[in-house]
């Protein structure tokens, strides 16, 4: 099971992976995992990527499925903490101008 | 010690086609990437590559494994001779057509379709076969 520490904050949602890697492995558990957030009544997610030293295309898929599903639910889904290679694979497929991204969790915690 | 004719690398590594094994060799790869004798480049970016290129040649070669393969196994081979990288990933499926997996359409949220386009992105050439092992993604990487 993925390792996956949640905790509220002002209203806010603090999803934070303490996973080396999101790749196909665990990705539709992520996916999964933020749904079930989401249909709890829950619409505003801060996802915490401080661990994540790696992403895959699949790990990407399944941030952008939370982004989505939360804006169906006119919610809000932001991304904190991403190491710089990580960063980097969102600027290669664009992803950076889809997703509000914070370098740290308390930047993410202090916006809107 | 010595010059970049120190840099042979062969590993040959056979395991299930389930996705739990994907750290396994991607960390590999890294690993490789980080003991090359005379590479003068961001390392650590290099190592980063070639998991993510790995990654996503066996998630393909699982995706298009047959239920019913008997093997139920992903070969992968890294071979590194001089400045020449080259990573084959093996599966026993119907195969597809490389020519045909598109670019993805940045504008779309697509969750799916960004694994061919990583692969490309980051290795300088990426060629899929049949041969008589199965069909094998190949990719290669000059390592300068």
């Amino acid at each position: 099971m993925m390792n996956i520490l949640t905790e509220k904050h002002n209203g806010k949602t603090i999803l934070s992976l303490k996973e080396e890697r999101l790749d196909a492995h665990n990705s539709a558990e992520l996916k999964d995992r933020i749904l079930k957030v989401l249909e709890d009544g829950r619409h505003h997610l801060i996802i915490d990527l401080a661990q994540v030293r790696f992403i895959d295309s699949s790990g990407l898929g399944a941030l952008l499925s939370g982004y989505k599903n939360a804006g169906l639910r006119s919610g809000s889904f932001v991304l904190a903490g991403l190491q710089p290679r990580v960063q980097s694979m969102f600027e290669l497929t664009r992803l950076h101008r889809v997703f509000e991204i914070y370098a740290s969790l308390q930047e993410a915690l202090g916006s809107g | 010690m010595g010059g970049a004719s120190d840099n042979i690398v062969n590993v040959d590594i056979v395991v299930p086609n389930q996705t739990r094994y994907l750290g396994l060799i991607g960390n590999i790869a890294e690993q490789i990437a980080k003991e090359l004798d005379g590479f003068t480049g961001d390392r650590d970016t290099l190592a980063y590559h070639l998991n993510l290129a790995v990654t996503e040649a066996m998630v393909n070669a699982i995706q298009y494994s047959p239920s019913s393969d008997a093997e139920k196994t992903v070969r992968v081979c890294i071979h590194i001779e001089d400045e020449n990288l080259c990573i084959r990933v093996y599966d026993h499926g119907q195969g597809f057509d490389l020519n045909t997996v598109p670019t993805p359409d940045f504008e779309e949220l697509n969750e799916r379709g960004r694994g061919i386009f990583f692969i490309r992105a980051l290795m300088d050439s990426v060629d899929y076969r049949k041969t008589e092992c199965g069909n094998v993604l190949e990719m290669r990487k000059k390592l300068t």
